[in-house]
């Protein structure tokens, strides 16, 4: 049930500031993520959940991706919030600190227990993992593979440095591994992997710098904690002129000779087979072209 | 409902509301002050959003002061909610 978000930039929306929150689709992220963990004090949990309920009943998030991340069900709060949130059916529910299959499995019943008392289906609202421990990142395929409603995994690297008691810095480099077996195991599910996000928002360079790393090594996208960061991120996530040139030539052929039968052909001499047509989808559809305007 | 607690919700930032509420004794009625830059234009929805939620929790005897700061009603409702689930001792999954 992988959701058709193009996911470049999530941004992070503090649950318990109703500015931010009012506001929270006006800034043209793909997806925004009402937080009811980390951003909130642990005295404020529950004017956040009700917050953030009522907002998602009554305020427009325009064309944006709706994401909630509750409390871990191991806290005094989880469970409150998914009673609150999971009757409103936002687009997601971001699930933080997920450490083993087992973990995930208590909360999807619980989740799809409310569901039941609601009479909702079980196939509207997805599921995001988080990854932001050593042990999530050691089991984070068998977290990726556990359910359908799994359509992301997403890495939090400044638990993630705390848990391996290292330091966070801004290259990244004591996470490049829990990165690259985080996209792994995304991928191997067809799902999406969305990066940490980068913490100096005054340090443009710094974040387009990362950002491009996480582009190459293969995140869907990246999270953002100020609305200033969106804009580079979707410049470095979005295809270039020349990518898009090239792949609508490539789409195009490929009607052309599927229309004729032909499997493998070639375009401006290089094979065409499904893989770069795979691609140049991928590419068409980062650029808002519809695939349907070829036939 | 018979609230217990004197208790608060909100803020004074920007977009928000700041709701104190605290039990008063049975059959002295609701109390209620609201201060607001918008009040010409708004204080009706106001005080409307506010007891839409005294109403729902039944609560007929309280002191209410609200001082809003541009809140939408989904806000105020919010904090209304919040100050008197606090105040009433029912709120669950918080400290």
């Amino acid at each position: 049930m992988k959701k058709n978000f193009k996911r470049r930039s999530m941004l992070y929306i503090p649950g318990n500031n109703p500015a931010m929150l009012q506001q929270g689709g006006v800034y043209g992220a793909d997806s925004i993520l009402l937080d009811l963990e980390d951003a909130v004090a642990l005295n404020q949990k529950d004017a956040a959940r009700i917050l953030v309920r009522n907002m998602l009943k009554s305020i427009n998030f325009y064309n944006s991706e709706v994401s909630v991340r509750v409390n871990p069900l191991n806290t005094p709060f989880g469970k409150a919030d998914l009673e609150a949130i999971v009757p409103l059916q936002p687009d997601s529910i971001r699930i933080p600190k997920t450490e083993t299959a087992e973990q995930l499995a208590e909360l999807i019943e619980t989740i799809e227990k409310i569901e039941d008392e609601h009479n909702l289906t079980h196939d509207k609202m997805t599921i995001h993992a988080m990854i932001e421990t050593a042990l999530g990142v050691q089991n984070v395929f068998e977290i990726a593979k556990f359910s359908k409603r799994v359509d992301a995994i997403t890495i939090g690297g400044q638990d993630l440095t705390a848990d391996m008691n290292i330091a966070s810095t801004k290259d990244g480099g004591g996470i490049d591994f829990a990165r690259k077996r985080i996209i792994m195991a995304a991928k191997a599910n067809n799902i999406d992997a969305i990066d940490t996000v980068f913490v100096d928002i005054d340090d443009d360079e710094g974040l387009k710098k990362d950002a491009a790393y996480a582009k190459k090594i293969g995140f869907t996208g990246k999270a953002v904690i100020n609305p200033r960061q969106i804009e580079p991120i979707h410049d470095i996530y979005s295809p270039t002129d020349e990518e898009i040139r090239k792949a609508t030539k490539v789409y195009k052929a490929f009607v052309k000779n599927t229309k004729e039968g032909i499997g493998v052909f070639a375009v401006d001499g290089k094979m065409v087979d499904r893989p770069v047509v795979q691609r140049a989808e991928h590419i068409l559809s980062l650029a808002d072209i519809d695939l349907q305007s070829f036939e | 409902m018979q609230l217990k607690y004197r208790s608060k919700a909100g803020s004074f930032e920007s977009s928000d509301i700041l709701i104190i509420v605290e039990p008063a004794e049975e059959k002295t009625g609701r109390d209620i002050k609201i201060n607001s830059a918008v009040m010409l234009q708004f204080g009706e929805s106001i005080e409307k959003a506010i007891t839409d939620v005294l109403n729902k929790y039944q609560i007929d005897d309280i002191r209410l002061i609200a001082q809003d700061k541009g809140a939408l009603i989904p806000t105020i409702s919010a904090r209304a909610e919040t100050a008197i689930k606090r105040s009433l001792g029912i709120q669950e999954g918080t400290l």
